[in-house]
């Protein structure tokens, strides 16, 4: 019955805020004179041969992995209420200095990927540790200096990846990327997998990184709830007084978390570097880390559910191609991931009002008729 | 340590003279005026002074200006306004979108609307629903550059030659004055810029190209920079703003509307970081989607660095805006910013060993002499650091004056009527 019950409550307002949000969306879309009925079909719309079906469904997978990441990233130091707003900057970075190191090594095949892995961990955790650093030592505020730090990865990668992790195999001319990885450092992927489950296997593979990122949700979550850095993480977020006046670290903890965030978001690139370009340039994907904000504000800083809402957000991705072709702008599903965001955080806000209120009476409901004669007979014993 | 603080026990505190404000204004004016000779004379770059970079300064200092000022009345007020960027790019949108059709005026009122709405937005999130500051405007700032896209989409594909990612390019002109004498007619700061004199002549191109040939709508843009400060701190509404910033449930007791105080601020900051979008696109000729390039956020990293005061954040778009037009104009002139930079950090250095800050002195110090080796060792800065120098700048103003930086006490935390 309780758990039934919490489940409830933990499903109940994100349910109800991608409703709200598609609500919304559906309504702007009229306003604008946009059919809202044929873009909502569009969404779901995965085409009608098998193979097609497939390949969507490969899509939304390998598009779910990065932001599932990012997202976990996010939400580590969300836990304690720290914002890193530079996930962003740290994969970047992380996957600058991965594709370099992996395209100048030769190793074998799970050696090189998981020094490749390693170096993106070290790269984004070493580039969390700036604005950790400042914090603890000179007080100064994440979220400036995340921001400040997102400008400079730009222009810091860009500059390596046009000078000293220039691919100096290749000719002058053409875009700028590292040397591409060898052969043993190209993840395979899952692709006649799909026959086991009786489907048609896609055209391209689905990236093999979704068991890593399988890997850090369990273990992550595992972490966050049963362990004793878990606890102090948590307790540190909930009430940082308390946290300190048990004996919990702040600066410490405060250190930990970004460099923890850091090394999860240095994986965010490794998905595309490691199963699709096999090289950084100047195509590389951005706003992921910021994407990854989104999503963990969805999925309320939980594992499982920060899955649902890369899923979530995924699924919409996808649905651009199928949305064109039916005549609505694709940009659609972006503005239903914005509005669901928006809406979630709002009603998380209204629930946990609401859940406020109903204990305030509950326990009111408890003590007040205990309380009333209690006093009463004391006033009545004064009297007397 | 211990003898770091009995030296400090020892010495009483000397009764610090303050200076007029007016006097520190001229005093640091004057200050960046000799910096900035001596950094043209040791290093030959006239382009650093020159009357086309000052025009150019303005140009790209005042969209990071007016939305860090947005950050500003919307922190003064409370409410930590993250959401600018997405603002920003409501108001390049409307401009764009009004300007190819009606001109700039029309595109003026859009670019202000359209930041307002963005404002609006966050006030219902933060002040309404009670949502985490930071996290209301990151949705914003997501949900805007999806919107924008949706928007173009529908309203500018196929008109004028407009696509999904850039409208028709803007039609009309915006008027534009000169000061008369000085920098028109006989052009007296022309030809003082002409006589390559130092101090003098660099006096004459930044000042005349500040004055010269600006459209009036930066003037009204500059013009506002005094009138918040007034406003805030001048006036009976100020203090009502300021002290909702400050102690909001004691300015609820005292009688002050902090909701209304606080949605009229985050609107009106919406409505400043629009207009600062206009500047974006009238510069462009067009909305381009991504024009904004983060220069909200810069805009907020310009507040902090100017210690939520208009006129420190002004000082701060400027310093913005300077590395900008020189990256743009003359890319071979950068390298001189090093010294630039190198002789500001060890100023600051030499300031904060006097205070015995021995932390800061040693990270200025550090990055200081890190650019002046710089300076004195390479020929040339690949553009891609250039352009990230403005950030590293903030970043060890940051970390070094911290300390010294006064945030409004209330801005970011929870509030609700009725608490006090």
């Amino acid at each position: 019955m309780t758990a039934v019950r919490r489940l409830g409550a933990a499903l109940a307002p994100p349910a109800v805020a991608v409703l709200i949000a598609l609500a919304i969306t559906a309504l702007l879309l009229t306003v604008l004179g946009v059919d809202a009925l044929t873009a909502l079909r569009a969404l779901v719309d995965f085409g009608g041969s098998a193979q097609g079906q497939a390949n969507q469904l490969r899509t939304l997978l390998t598009g779910a992995v990065p932001l599932f990441l990012a997202g976990v990233a996010v939400s580590v130091a969300f836990r304690m209420n720290l914002f890193n707003i530079g996930v962003e900057g740290q994969y970047r970075v992380a996957a600058v200095c991965a594709a370099y190191v992996g395209g100048e090594l030769a190793l074998p095949m799970p050696l090189h990927v998981l020094v490749i892995v390693l170096v993106a961990m070290l790269a984004g955790a070493a580039y969390a540790a700036v604005p950790a650093v400042l914090k603890v030592t000179r007080g100064v505020n994440e979220v400036i200096t995340t921001i400040m730090l997102n400008s400079i990865a730009v222009g810091l990668a860009a500059y390596l990846v046009a000078g000293p992790f220039r691919d100096s195999t290749a000719g002058e001319g053409g875009n700028p990327t590292t040397r591409p990885l060898g052969e043993s450092a190209r993840l395979p992927g899952f692709q006649d997998s799909f026959l086991l489950l009786g489907l048609q296997p896609p055209t391209r593979p689905v990236t093999g990184f979704i068991v890593v990122a399988v890997v850090v949700g369990v273990v992550v979550a595992l972490l966050v709830s049963r362990t004793r850095f878990g606890f102090e993480l948590r307790a540190s977020g909930a009430n940082p007084t308390a946290a300190v006046a048990s004996g919990i670290p702040a600066k410490a903890m405060v250190l930990r978390a970004m460099l923890l965030s850091g090394a999860l978001a240095g994986l965010v690139g490794l998905p595309e570097l490691l199963s699709e370009d096999y090289s950084y340039g100047t195509s590389f994907t951005s706003g992921l880390g910021f994407t990854g904000i989104a999503v963990a504000l969805l999925g309320r800083n939980s594992v499982p559910g920060i899955a649902v809402a890369a899923l979530l957000f995924s699924f919409l991705d996808r649905a651009g191609p199928s949305l064109e072709t039916q005549g609505i702008p694709p940009s659609v599903s972006t503005i239903i991931q914005g509005t669901v965001v928006l809406t979630v955080v709002v009603v998380n806000e209204v629930a946990a009002r609401l859940l406020a209120r109903r204990e305030d009476r509950r326990v009111r409901g408890r003590t007040e008729p205990a309380a009333v004669p209690a006093a009463a007979a004391q006033q009545g014993e004064g009297r007397a | 340590m211990t003898v770091d603080t009995s030296e400090r026990t020892a010495v009483p505190a000397a009764p610090r003279r303050r200076l007029s404000r007016g006097r520190v204004l001229l005093l640091s004016v004057a200050g960046v005026v000799l910096l900035l000779s001596l950094t043209r004379v040791v290093t030959g770059a006239d382009v650093l002074t020159s009357s086309g970079t000052a025009g150019a300064l303005l140009v790209l200092a005042l969209p990071i200006a007016l939305a860090g000022l947005g950050g500003l009345i919307a922190e003064r007020a409370g409410v930590v306004n993250i959401g600018l960027e997405g603002m920003l790019i409501l108001g390049t949108w409307g401009a764009g979108w009004a300007g190819f059709q009606w001109g700039p005026w029309a595109a003026l009122l859009a670019a202000v609307v359209g930041g307002a709405l963005g404002g609006l937005l966050h006030a219902v999130a933060t002040v309404t629903f009670g949502v985490n500051h930071i996290i209301s405007g990151v949705a914003i700032n997501l949900l805007a550059a999806g919107f924008v896209r949706f928007l173009s989409e529908l309203f500018l594909v196929g008109r004028s030659g407009g696509g999904a990612t850039q409208s028709a390019s803007i039609v009309g002109s915006v008027p534009r004055v000169s000061l008369p004498v000085l920098s028109s007619g006989p052009d007296l700061l022309g030809r003082l810029e002409a006589t390559r004199v130092p101090v003098l002549a660099d006096l004459g191109g930044l000042l005349g190209g500040l004055t010269r040939d600006v459209s009036v709508f930066q003037v009204a843009a500059v013009l506002l920079f005094p009138l918040v400060g007034w406003m805030l701190w001048r006036t009976r509404l100020g203090l009502r703003w300021r002290s909702s910033g400050e102690a909001p449930t004691a300015a609820e007791t005292l009688g002050v509307d902090v909701v209304r105080i606080r949605y009229l601020a985050v609107t009106l900051s919406g409505a400043l970081a629009g207009f600062g979008g206009l500047f974006l696109v009238l510069f462009a000729g067009r909305y381009i989607e991504g024009q904004t390039g983060g220069r909200g956020y810069i805009g907020l990293a310009a507040m902090i660095f100017g210690n939520w005061r208009p006129g420190g954040l002004l000082s701060g778009s400027l310093l913005f805006g300077f590395t900008d037009a020189l990256r743009l104009r003359a890319p071979d002139a950068v390298i001189a910013l090093l010294l630039l930079v190198a002789v500001v950090l060890l100023v600051l250095a030499v300031v904060s060993f006097v205070r015995h800050r021995r932390v800061a002195t040693v990270l200025a110090g550090a990055t200081g002499v890190v650019a002046l080796l710089g300076w004195l060792l390479l020929d040339s800065l690949p553009l891609q650091v250039v352009a990230t120098t403005p950030y590293i700048v903030t970043l060890v103003v940051l970390a070094v004056a911290s300390q010294s930086l006064r945030p409004p006490r209330a801005a970011g935390l929870p509030y609700r009527r009725g608490q006090a």
